[in-house]
């Protein structure tokens, strides 16, 4: 047993991994400038802004009194769980991770990078790993203008909300919660575009299995991205009528038993797109 | 299938590639020594699936392929050594002609230097360096041809996969093209390709591959592959000062079926069902000393006339 562990780690060792962390970050560096400069990833800057711009136009008509900041901060909450978790990073990586291969299948163009000399499963990874950035880049960046647009609007009380009161971990759990809808949409993403021509029906219904997923028993819910996310939330949204459905109430969850649920999930999904794309075949006429 | 190197073989071994119940290729076999070879065949026949098959772009149904000994799935490894220039007449959006050389070399893992200087010198071989720093998507069908060929070739693979590369063309650059084609050949690489142009492909070819309905018809050197099509009189142009009288002399042994003045009057065209026969009866005719031969030379055993023979017209390449 020794033995067999020793000869996989001197295997694991021979692999040529310093070519491929630099194949790696050059494929990252293509697919990020085409993910975020092309022209027509406006509506996914559509998607991650959209909140922000409507929260600055707040900060600048209205004045904010003091006694509001709680409610301002469940806002925020509202914004995050219904808006960002349920819409708006699952579509915007629906557009992130499906284009990465099924677009480049449609514009025919995947074929010069199977024909480089990147074995595929660092071609895929790569990949995801530039979705996943462009991803953050994106919703990341909206979270935390949100986060300082809404208590800028608090002066001093604000300030001191951020830095001395919860503030800061709480965005500290929104940035978490991004990385992970982001990691964990996007490789669902990525492999229902590896498995299907158009990957928009099935994602309408992983949009509905998510949406229904709360009220599912507790072993079917482990396979939802939405419900690990919902008990990293650092704050706790009622909702009303149909959204909620939305916020039941599941059994708990700690945070860290969360996060690593999520990470086994988008792990195994990743493994599995790796053995799609050794198979991958480039027949362009079938598209 | 007989023992050889690997090591400098393109190796096709049983072979089959169904998509769906749509046949690609049954059951090829194939070795491919150095050189240039040309694959031909009708629309469909299964060319393309031979070199997608080659370069891992599909996979076989059953059978094994490999190139210099190596597999596709050793990327690392085997793309080092190939180039695919493909028909596929698409590129990744917003690149120049320059940065769609760059990104395929750097992913090679080499240094941007050396990456600059192979990108400038592939764009020189096929003679795009003034419209390099265009938007590809600016280019002209034969500019884009070039620039495919151009990243086919600027990695210096020992493999040159070539699928239909006078497309698009204009006269003068299908001539540089050919030229180069031949210098590869000549420095030892293997250069497989596809073309309906065969009557210049055939020029600089050592070996033939015919192909129809994803079945192999014949394969080898063009000579020995015309000589196996027996069952179909051979072609032999004569350059003789009295062509007619030749003409009359040969016409009197049975096994000369045809025989044709050339357009100039300085030769004649025989068909011969026996070409040893033949050749004997046009050394005994020169030894007379009735006729004075000046060259004697097989005029139907290039590509195109074996395509004619072995496959027919329908579909057939252009020459």
């Amino acid at each position: 047993m020794t033995e067999q562990a020793g000869t996989l780690v001197r295997r694991l060792m021979e692999q040529p991994w310093g070519l491929w962390w630099l194949q790696a970050r050059r494929l990252i560096r293509i697919e990020v400038r085409r993910n975020l400069l092309s022209k027509r990833a406006w509506w996914i800057y559509f998607l991650a802004f959209v909140p922000t711009v409507i929260i600055l136009i707040h900060l600048l008509i209205e004045r904010h009194p003091q006694f509001a900041i709680n409610e301002d901060t469940t806002i925020l909450a509202g914004i995050m769980q219904f808006y960002y978790i349920r819409l708006g990073i699952f579509f915007g990586c629906l557009g992130i991770f499906s284009r990465l291969i099924r677009g480049e299948m449609i514009e025919r163009s995947l074929h010069f990078y199977m024909l480089a000399p990147v074995r595929r499963e660092v071609l895929l990874l790569a990949k995801f790993a530039a979705g996943a950035i462009s991803a953050l880049a994106l919703f990341g960046t909206a979270t935390i203008a949100n986060f300082a647009f809404i208590y800028l609007g608090f002066g001093a009380a604000g300030q001191d909300y951020m830095f001395n009161g919860a503030g800061m971990g709480q965005l500290e759990a929104y940035l978490v919660i991004v990385v992970l809808a982001c990691l964990g949409y996007g490789s669902v993403f990525l492999l229902l575009s590896m498995m299907f021509r158009n990957p928009t029906p099935a994602a309408l219904l992983v949009f509905g299995w998510e949406a229904v997923n709360p009220v599912m028993p507790s072993l079917l819910q482990k396979i939802s991205v939405a419900s690990y996310l919902r008990h990293l939330m650092p704050v706790t949204v009622q909702g009303q009528d149909i959204f909620a459905l939305l916020t039941v109430t599941t059994e708990p969850v700690p945070g860290w038993v969360a996060a690593l649920g999520l990470l086994v999930l988008i792990a195994v999904v990743l493994t599995y797109s790796c053995y799609r794309m050794r198979t991958l075949e480039i027949r362009y006429t079938t598209e | 299938m007989a023992m050889t190197n690997q090591s400098d073989r393109i190796i096709f071994d049983d072979v089959s590639k169904f998509y769906g119940e749509v046949l690609g290729v049954n059951r090829i076999s194939l070795n491919i020594p150095p050189g240039v070879t040309t694959l031909v065949g009708p629309n469909g026949s299964g060319k393309t699936t031979l070199m997608n098959l080659m370069t891992g772009l599909v996979q076989p149904s059953s059978g094994t392929v490999s190139v210099l000994g190596l597999k596709t799935v050793d990327a690392d490894r085997f793309f080092r050594e190939v180039g695919y220039c493909t028909q596929f007449d698409s590129f990744p959006r917003g690149l120049t002609g320059f940065e769609f050389l760059m990104d395929s070399l750097l992913l090679h893992g080499m240094h941007p230097g050396d990456a600059i200087r192979l990108a400038q010198e592939a764009l020189q071989r096929v003679k795009l360096t003034e419209a390099a720093h265009r938007k590809i998507a600016g280019y002209s069908k034969g500019m884009r041809q070039k620039i495919r060929l151009a990243q086919a070739i600027a990695h210096h693979p020992r493999v040159l996969v070539l699928d239909e590369p006078l497309n698009g063309l204009d006269p003068m650059a299908r001539a540089e093209s050919l030229a180069l084609f031949e210098e590869l050949g000549r420095q030892g690489m293997h250069l497989v390709i596809s073309s309906h142009i065969l009557d210049e492909v055939d020029r600089i070819s050592d070996r033939v591959v015919l192909i129809t309905g994803g079945y192999l018809v014949a394969e080898g050197n063009i000579h020995q592959v015309r000589q196996e099509v027996r069952d179909k009189p051979m072609q032999v142009l004569i350059r003789c000062d009295k062509p007619e009288l030749l003409a009359s002399k040969m016409f009197a042994v049975n096994h000369c079926v045809e025989a044709r003045l050339h357009a100039d009057g300085g030769g004649v065209f025989l068909r011969t069902g026996d070409i040893d026969q033949f050749y004997r009866l046009i050394n005994e005719v020169a030894v007379e000393g009735m006729v004075k031969i000046e060259a004697v030379a097989p005029a139907d055993d290039d590509a195109y006339s074996i395509y004619q023979y072995l496959i027919g017209s329908e579909g057939g390449p252009a020459r």
